[in-house]
């Protein structure tokens, strides 16, 4: 028997990418995607990169594939609307080698902006879409969707939602196929996208999803089960599902009859319509949006959905064990305890930064990060987060709208790897367009909340290579920014005095606030930070940044838990009254 | 064999998803179908944190869910009574006796709740387990989490040597001693 080995949905996935011969990779982090990239370095046969951004990586995928090799891309959804612009017009170029981009949802929104559902994009760019129930599935929906890429000349798309990426299940290794190598052929009806091609191309895509929706219905994986799945017992209810929602009627009515899809985009019709016939009570059960509903429905074929279940968040067993068979559960109610959401960490360099323009009453139009988590009181300093890169060109819609003067108690601020994903476009921005705001780069030297990820300005590769590192300050200094300045995000007395003066200024300015990450490894914390209770006047101002290793003691003074205390000094230099100072560990 | 839930709750940065690839691993060295559920990305960052971990002949999904858990396994006060409700009546909690302020107490904007390990036993069978002190009296202080294992290791079904073995392949090699005596210290309470 083959060997079997616990795996995470995305290392099942990376391991399915390497067994099917896949050649390059490339991607950017985004949660819960992040670990199939992770995972494919172990394969010295892959490379894999990371790139600035989605829409990078699935161009490099696509031209991998053009050139005729096994190509794939991987993000989280709301990456795939960055990459949209390249997969609405690969989904008419197709491919030589197979290309696959894996795209991860979140439904429930563990670490997400929204709540899209991926197969809403499979339709709307006529691309087709895998959705594997368990790491088993996923490494194998991986290299059938390489073949099923090659056969119908389409990029596919593996989509999957954070239950499954983060989930773990064996998974039986089997070997590498290394494919063979195809030849390139200038065909430029096929690879170069203008008026009188496309409109060529796009009858092929139309042709090329109804023969897939035809197949679907026999459609066998490499192990020779049906992809798309029947599987019939008591016909009173019947389901149809996919993803992750599968296992919770597996659960819950083992002997109910489900229909199993696994191509979810074009949706096999035919099997559809023969398992409707079947059952009494057709109940389609899909977490987020109701693609295959409204589907079944337009195929005038009665079925509950929706009705039953919510668009939000992700589905349970329990949901059918009330809606489904109506049981009454004996569950008791959640003790209403103080809720605990994330925060920044001990010693995070975002908070010392945060603490200054808390001071100084400024808002900031946000990004994504950890440091979005500044919204939120003590910190209260972020106003606004849409998606990567918004914080900069939202400020500069602000200052257009209202005027200079408007934003003068305003900052983006943004983090170095969101910066080089998108922020530099919108800095671009600024600079064209006469715009005269304040950005502040929080340079941590990471892709901080993804897991401590490089970028092109850290100097290392996703193989952990050396390699030439972006220098932002140059980089800014480069598009004719004169005020560009790095501060150390611990000198906080530095960084009141440069954001003042700059805030003044009527020009575009860039404050680099420099410190890496307190959880990059590699660093070194000899010191602690230890109150003296015999000075402490209790004011509170070293607890007012939020640092989670300061409490206050019944007696008003404060305690330091020198398990979690770096000694980042923040609170040190809060106090007025010289009552902290730092010790060796 | 019926599934068995187990949950691992903690604050993000405890040790939750060491604790739950040991007992993953456990489960299908032992032959069991398993499935582990974690929690990835913005949570871990100082917020509350829960992974799940399933065995038996057959495993659907992947979670735990209200009602269900025959193990809770809690690195923190707070948390353990958050998750009480989803132990089973006849279920057993091993809660580290430690407390950790959530930002809201910490702010003053709520408060950390007394009398946690009275209300945890009066309402399920409860094992309190003193693991910051024994793994700082070994010289260890990370492995805390491995004590709470160690304690827990009772109300599962492998043998001691099986544990070994386990935690063998999975911490750091540097650190394999130190965590085996945090699982003995454990293991003997």
């Amino acid at each position: 028997m083959a060997e079997s080995k616990m795996m995470l949905g995305n290392e099942a996935i990376a391991r399915g990418a390497y067994e099917a011969g896949v050649k390059v990779s490339a991607a950017y982090p985004g949660t819960p995607s992040t670990e199939i990239s992770e995972n494919l370095v172990q394969y010295d046969e892959i490379y894999a990169e990371w790139s600035p951004n989605e829409k990078v990586a699935v161009e490099v995928a696509s031209g991998a594939s053009i050139s005729g090799v096994r190509s794939m891309a991987c993000m989280k959804h709301v990456g795939l609307n960055v990459a949209s612009d390249p997969l609405y017009t690969m989904s008419y170029i197709g491919v030589k080698g197979g290309m696959v981009l894996v795209v991860a949802d979140d439904p429930g929104m563990y670490s997400s902006q929204n709540e899209q559902d991926t197969r809403m994009i499979g339709r709307a760019s006529m691309v087709p879409v895998l959705e594997p129930s368990d790491s088993t599935e996923a490494k194998e929906y991986m290299k059938y969707a390489f073949d099923l890429s090659e056969k119908y000349d389409t990029p596919m798309i593996l989509r999957t939602t954070t239950r499954l990426a983060h989930s773990q299940g064996p998974v039986a290794l089997e070997e590498r196929v290394e494919p063979i190598d195809i030849p390139y052929e200038r065909d430029i009806a096929k690879h170069v996208m203008m008026p009188a091609m496309a409109i060529k191309r796009h009858l092929v895509v139309e042709d090329r999803l109804n023969r897939m929706a035809d197949d679907a219905t026999d459609m066998k994986l490499p192990s020779g089960i049906a992809l798309n799945r029947a599987e019939y017992g008591d016909n009173k209810i019947g389901f149809i599902t996919c993803g992750i929602a599968y296992q919770y009627i597996k659960e819950v009515m083992p002997e109910a009859s489900v229909l199993k899809l696994g191509l979810v985009n074009p949706l096999p019709l035919n099997l559809i319509k023969e398992f409707a016939a079947k059952v009494d009570r057709l109940i389609i059960f899909e977490e987020l949006e109701p693609v295959i509903e409204e589907q079944v429905k337009a195929l005038g074929i009665k079925c509950e959905g929706k009705d039953l279940f919510t668009r939000q968040g992700e589905y349970s067993a329990n949901m059918l064990r009330e809606k489904v068979l109506g049981l009454k559960l004996d569950i008791e109610e959640a003790e209403k305890v103080a809720p605990r959401p994330p925060i920044l960490c001990p010693g995070c360099p975002h908070r010392s930064v945060y603490s200054v323009l808390n001071k100084l009453k400024i808002h900031a139009a946000g990004d994504i990060g950890c440091y979005t988590l500044g919204a939120v009181a003590p910190l209260s300093v972020v106003d606004t987060t849409i998606c990567m890169g918004s914080s900069i060109s939202s400020l500069h819609g602000m200052e257009k709208a209202k005027g200079k003067d408007y934003i003068k108690n305003w900052v983006a601020v943004i983090g170095d790897s969101t910066f080089l994903h998108t922020g530099v476009n919108s800095l671009m921005n600024m600079v064209y367009n006469k715009a005269t705001g304040t950005v502040i780069i929080l340079d941590n030297s990471t892709t901080g909340m993804t897991g401590h990820q490089d970028h092109a300005a850290t100097g290392k590769t996703l193989k952990g290579e050396p390699t030439y590192a972006i220098n932002l300050y140059n980089l800014c200094k480069s598009m004719g920014i004169e005020n560009v300045y790095e501060v150390n995000a611990f000198d906080i007395a530095e960084l009141e005095s440069v954001i003042k003066r700059e805030q003044e200024r009527d020009e575009v300015s860039v404050i680099i606030t420099k410190s890496p990450c307190v959880l990059l490894k590699g660093q070194v914390f000899p010191d602690k930070c230890v109150p003296i209770p015999e000075k402490c006047k209790k004011c509170g101002a070293c607890l007012r940044p939020g640092c989670p290793a300061l409490t206050r003691n019944e007696d008003g003074t404060i305690s330091i838990d020198d398990t979690m205390c770096n000694a980042c000094g923040l609170c040190m230099q809060l106090c007025k009254f010289e009552a902290i100072k730092k010790e060796a560990k | 064999m019926a599934t068995t839930n187990i949950m691992i709750v903690g604050v993000g940065g405890q040790g939750t998803l060491l604790t739950s690839r040991i007992l993953g691993k456990l489960a299908l060295a032992a032959g069991y179908d398993v499935k582990i559920s974690e929690v990835h990305g913005m949570s871990q960052r100082g917020g509350s944190v829960v992974t799940y971990v399933r065995y038996g002949d057959k495993v659907a999904e992947p979670i735990v869910e209200e009602g269900q858990a025959d193990v809770l396994i809690a690195f923190e006060r707070l948390e353990a009574l958050r998750y009480l409700h989803f132990v089973k009546k006849d279920g057993t909690v091993i809660v580290n006796d430690q407390r950790m302020d959530p930002i809201s107490v910490v702010t003053g904007q709520a408060e950390y709740p007394e009398g946690i390990i009275e209300t945890l036993k009066s309402r399920r069978k409860t094992m309190v387990v003193d693991a910051m002190s024994i793994a700082k009296s070994i010289g260890s202080p990370k492995s805390f989490n491995v004590v709470v294992l160690g304690a827990s290791a009772k109300s599962m079904d492998y043998t001691k040597d099986q544990w070994i073995e386990v935690i063998k392949n999975t911490v750091p090699p540097k650190t394999i001693d130190k965590n085996l005596e945090a699982f003995e210290a454990g293991y003997s309470l």
